[in-house]
């Protein structure tokens, strides 16, 4: 699809990718809820969903290959980022953080299988809902532990700080907890997903466009698709490292807000 | 389909503005998931990994229990040994107890047989002693009383008679002796 957009462009020579790429049109008419970021999300809900009830369906003492692989996935979020981080509560916020892992790393996946091919967290909006969900959770988790009034109070009012440091400290800390955290979680793992997906484009689509010009670049174009399958593993990496970053933020958050001070 | 996207080629779109439909698919989507993952996965884990950990600790606990129990086996060994030997040490003891009794009473008993033999000797000396004295009483009372009658019935004049009368009465004592 991408290839026709630039066909059609071809006259004008090449266009860089750039954010326009990320709006991929419906694919029925005009109804907003068929483009393929939105076939992608609930692609990735089903193949994890299906992944993961296949593999726990026995729950064997001794697990097969099949169970060992959705075990190590479960135990890696359950052990080394919500027992690790959160301490001994961290049992209630497991289902939490497997989903919000899994979810993400399937849809940041999908930016390098064949044939998808699009990260579906480089949309910003699926970003913004899971920021929103562990913003939620964890003021939810900190004000019911705490109660409203303490709870604000210490993120204010950060103990074991000289009064006068307030005035810079209490601002710096509500706009923290209540915007930055968010907004840098979420924009974290868009930046990264779109910044990633460009730059393939940009080697990849960029090869495309060599091969179709004279016969001295046709000749360039092949080290711009190896930079290009370069880049792919790269990618691969930056995506398991994102959902990993994103899954531990969002443990660390709610460990802050259990603690009884920050 | 081209057509959109060359139109929207020529105006910038801000990457940062959300879709309504996204924010709301994402949102559902996520929830499903969460739910899914809650309900049907995470259980069944937890459940694979309790039963990991019930089998490792079950195991555990059973050879913890074999080895008190070969712990409780030794110490019951030990303390039947130590008390057969203090019932084989009693043992001996009672013999030896028993053993110096027996010869205690044996000598106890030959003692008071050796006693008894000695009364009976006595007494029988005695016995004999008596019939003799009781004996000799009556043959010297005779002799006297012969004696008497003798010198009573002869006068005794001179020393020839008297010698000659005791000769006599020797003689007839002997007499009476050898007869």
């Amino acid at each position: 699809m991408r290839s026709s957009v630039f066909l059609s462009a071809e006259g004008e020579g090449f266009v860089p990718p750039s954010s326009n790429d990320f709006e991929l049109p419906p694919i029925f008419g005009d109804n907003p809820f068929t483009t393929k970021p939105i076939f992608l999300v609930f692609l990735s809900v089903i193949l994890v969903s299906v992944f993961f009830i296949l593999s726990s369906r026995k729950a064997a003492i001794v697990p097969s290959k099949f169970q060992f692989a959705g075990e190590s996935i479960y135990a890696f979020v359950r052990n080394d980022l919500a027992r690790d981080v959160i301490g001994h509560e961290f049992m209630r916020f497991v289902p939490y953080l497997f989903t919000l892992f899994t979810f993400i790393l399937t849809n940041n996946i999908f930016g390098i299988v064949p044939f998808l091919q699009f990260p579906t967290m480089s949309r910003v909006s699926f970003p913004y809902v899971l920021a929103i969900t562990v913003y939620l959770v964890f003021h939810y988790v900190g004000i019911r532990k705490q109660g409203a009034w303490k709870y604000f109070k210490e993120i204010m009012f950060m103990p074991g700080v000289p009064k006068a440091a307030y005035i810079l400290i209490t601002p710096l800390e509500l706009l923290t907890f209540l915007l930055v955290r968010p907004l840098t979680l979420s924009l974290r793992l868009f930046a990264n997903m779109f910044a990633g997906h460009l730059l393939l484009l940009v080697f990849i689509l960029g090869g495309e466009h060599l091969l179709q010009g004279v016969i001295g670049l046709k000749l360039i174009s092949p080290f711009a698709f190896f930079i290009g399958i370069v880049l792919t593993f790269f990618e691969f990496m930056v995506q398991c490292l994102q959902a990993y970053i994103f899954t531990l933020l969002a443990a660390l958050y709610i460990a802050g807000a259990l603690a009884d001070e920050h | 389909m081209s057509n959109t996207v060359i139109l929207a080629a020529g105006e910038k779109i801000n990457p940062l503005v959300p879709h309504t439909a996204e924010l709301i698919v994402g949102a559902i989507a996520f929830t499903l998931l969460f739910l899914v993952l809650r309900s049907r996965v995470v259980p069944m884990f937890e459940k694979a990994f309790a039963a990991r950990t019930e089998a490792i600790q079950g195991g555990m606990e059973r050879a913890e229990k074999a080895q008190l129990e070969a712990q409780r086996a030794l110490v019951q060994y030990n303390e039947q040994l130590s008390k057969a030997r203090e019932e084989a040490q009693t043992l001996r003891e009672e013999a030896r107890a028993q053993g110096s009794a027996i010869v205690e009473e044996l000598r106890a008993k030959a003692q008071e047989e050796a006693a008894r033999i000695t009364a009976a000797a006595h007494a029988s000396i005695e016995a004999e002693r008596q019939q003799a004295v009781t004996s000799l009483r009556n043959e010297v009372g005779t002799l006297a009383v012969e004696l008497a009658s003798k010198i009573v019935g002869e006068a005794l004049e001179d020393q020839a008679r008297q010698s000659r009368i005791v000769d006599r009465f020797l003689d007839d004592l002997e007499n009476s002796k050898s007869k």
